[in-house]
């Protein structure tokens, strides 16, 4: 299986997705297979013939500019977004086939990060914390809802917030809390759509470090859509680039690095 | 070969099909185990009591204007006495409702457009949706079931501010007892006069909350979106106020007077 038959981009000198995706395959368990999915917005194609394997316990860069359909790609992985043709199957299911409650509970098993960090702006941070608590997982007893937003906030540094609006938060401080509400759902797999966008380079590392602490700490699987090197490096097992809707390369951060391709060279100037 | 229609054609069709599916997803999640009671109440008070304070001003200027109009002319007639009965009958059936709605329209409907509208863009719906909650049932069933239920309530308030109004003004036109102003200006009132009256507001606050939703909850992307759907919230519902109300007179007529 040729991912790309047609680019260019066949001269990278790191591995093919389908070689690794093989390798892998045998020793680990996959929870995402993306198989020759399509994508188009009318006559827009965003995504052709993309294939991705995420492993349980590993942390998958995407890596592309502005518009090369990486949101679109995790999109598809929530159901979000239904694709045209392939397949995207999550933990063995294909995603397209759910009916609403399946999909409901799948979606309780996946943990998205949006980039704005999307905090309801009419809550405090503790009822942003506990809204996914209370309305997602129905829980009732208080004083499990206060130990855990609790316990969420310190993981985070910003126990002391609980009381304030989003809108008195920073960028970083918002992220934060994003992730920490993300989390407070314990989800086996978290999509991060371009985490560290729109932050100085300090607290983009402190992010990107949170990001690989909180994948330790509670065994997530990640998928981390970003063009910002510094939080690939820290984060990634594995990166994937993306280029007009197709997988280009496939490698380590030191395998990309040194890659001789003029596309790929340009993420690391 | 294909027959390609164009837009101008094709976007109301596809705007009435959307509207018809969004009104069967409310209709859907309201039926929906796990409503939201605390988020109902909530929007009622931000609906129906952060209203008050217009509604109630702009009720009381109704039937205070409407009777200060009235006097020099009905006084030609010499049937000034009849003034409280006309002011009642036509602010209760007719002017209350209407304008209180489309009061309503431009405050409420603009601000769930806006709310939603932002919400949307900020991508706080897809976040809800994302974590398994459900976006609709939180945010579209309440709010449309708070303007349905307030939106009556509002309306009665300014009926009873208007008859105030319309007190006070005739008091500065000439001395009028409330008592005999207020007993003036039921006697002529009906059940029929009422009952059409208040249930067709229901519909209207329905309207506004509806169209509010629909707008927010689908605007594009982009900030200008928020402001574009706040507007079209407010054109919209206010059109929807006015189709309603014809519908509703025309029934009334047919039902309630037989004619």
């Amino acid at each position: 299986m040729d991912l790309n038959p047609q680019t260019s981009m066949e001269k990278v000198t790191t591995r093919t997705t389908n070689e690794a995706n093989k390798s892998a395959a045998d020793t680990r368990e996959a929870v995402i297979e993306m198989s020759h999915a399509k994508k188009s917005f009318g006559s827009k194609v965003v995504l052709e013939d993309v294939c991705m394997v995420l492993h349980r316990g590993e942390n998958l860069v995407v890596l592309g500019k502005s518009g090369s359909g990486k949101s679109v790609n995790i999109k598809l992985i929530t159901g979000m977004l239904v694709q045209d043709s392939g397949s995207v199957k999550v933990f063995g299911n294909e995603v397209k086939d759910l009916g609403e409650v399946e999909l409901k509970a799948l979606r309780i098993r996946i943990g998205f990060l949006f980039q704005s960090g999307a905090l309801f702006d009419s809550m405090t941070v503790r009822q942003n914390m506990e809204f996914p608590l209370t309305r997602v997982l129905k829980l009732r007893d208080q004083a499990e809802i206060d130990q855990r937003v609790d316990e969420m906030l310190t993981s985070v540094g910003l126990l002391d917030a609980a009381a304030k609006t989003p809108s008195e938060l920073s960028g970083g401080q918002r992220k934060r809390i994003g992730l920490a509400r993300t989390l407070i759902m314990k989800p086996e797999i978290m999509l991060y759509d371009e985490p560290t966008t729109g932050l100085d380079p300090i607290t983009s590392r402190e992010i990107s470090s949170l990001i690989l602490e909180m994948q330790q700490k509670y065994q997530t699987s990640s998928v981390i859509i970003t063009h910002d090197m510094a939080c690939a490096k820290i984060t990634a097992d594995r990166i994937i680039v993306l280029n007009d809707g197709r997988f280009i390369a496939e490698g380590t951060y030191e395998e990309l690095e040194s890659s001789k391709d003029d596309l790929i060279q340009h993420f690391f100037k | 070969m294909t027959l390609a229609l164009p837009k101008s054609l094709t976007r109301p069709i596809e705007s009435a099909g959307d509207q018809a599916l969004f009104l069967t997803s409310f209709f859907r999640n309201m039926f929906r185990s796990g409503f939201e009671w605390n988020e109902t109440i909530r929007q009622c008070f931000i609906v129906g009591y952060k209203s008050i304070g217009l509604v109630g001003i702009t009720g009381f200027i109704l039937g205070f204007v409407l009777t200060l109009q009235s006097v020099p002319t009905m006084k030609e007639f010499g049937a000034v006495s009849f003034v409280p009965s006309m002011v009642a009958i036509s602010v209760i059936r007719e002017i209350g409702p209407v304008i209180i709605a489309l009061i309503c329209a431009g405050k409420i409907a603009s601000s769930i457009g806006a709310e939603l509208g932002s919400m949307n863009v900020s991508e706080q719906i897809e976040a809800m949706d994302v974590m398994g909650a459900n976006p609709m049932q939180y945010l579209v069933v309440t709010r449309i079931i708070a303007c349905t239920l307030m939106v009556p309530l509002l309306t009665v308030l300014a009926d009873g501010l208007a008859l105030m109004g319309g007190w006070v003004a005739a008091n500065i036109s000439g001395k009028m007892n409330i008592m005999l102003y207020f007993n003036k200006s039921f006697t002529t009132l009906a059940f029929t006069d009422l009952v059409p009256a208040v249930i067709k507001t229901f519909f209207f606050g329905f309207a506004i909350g509806f169209i509010g939703c629909y707008k927010g909850y689908n605007s594009d992307k982009g900030t200008e979106s928020v402001g574009l759907a706040a507007n079209a919230a407010v054109v919209s519902a206010s059109l929807w106020v006015i189709v309603l109300d014809a519908i509703a007179v025309q029934l009334t007529s047919v039902f309630a007077y037989g004619s």
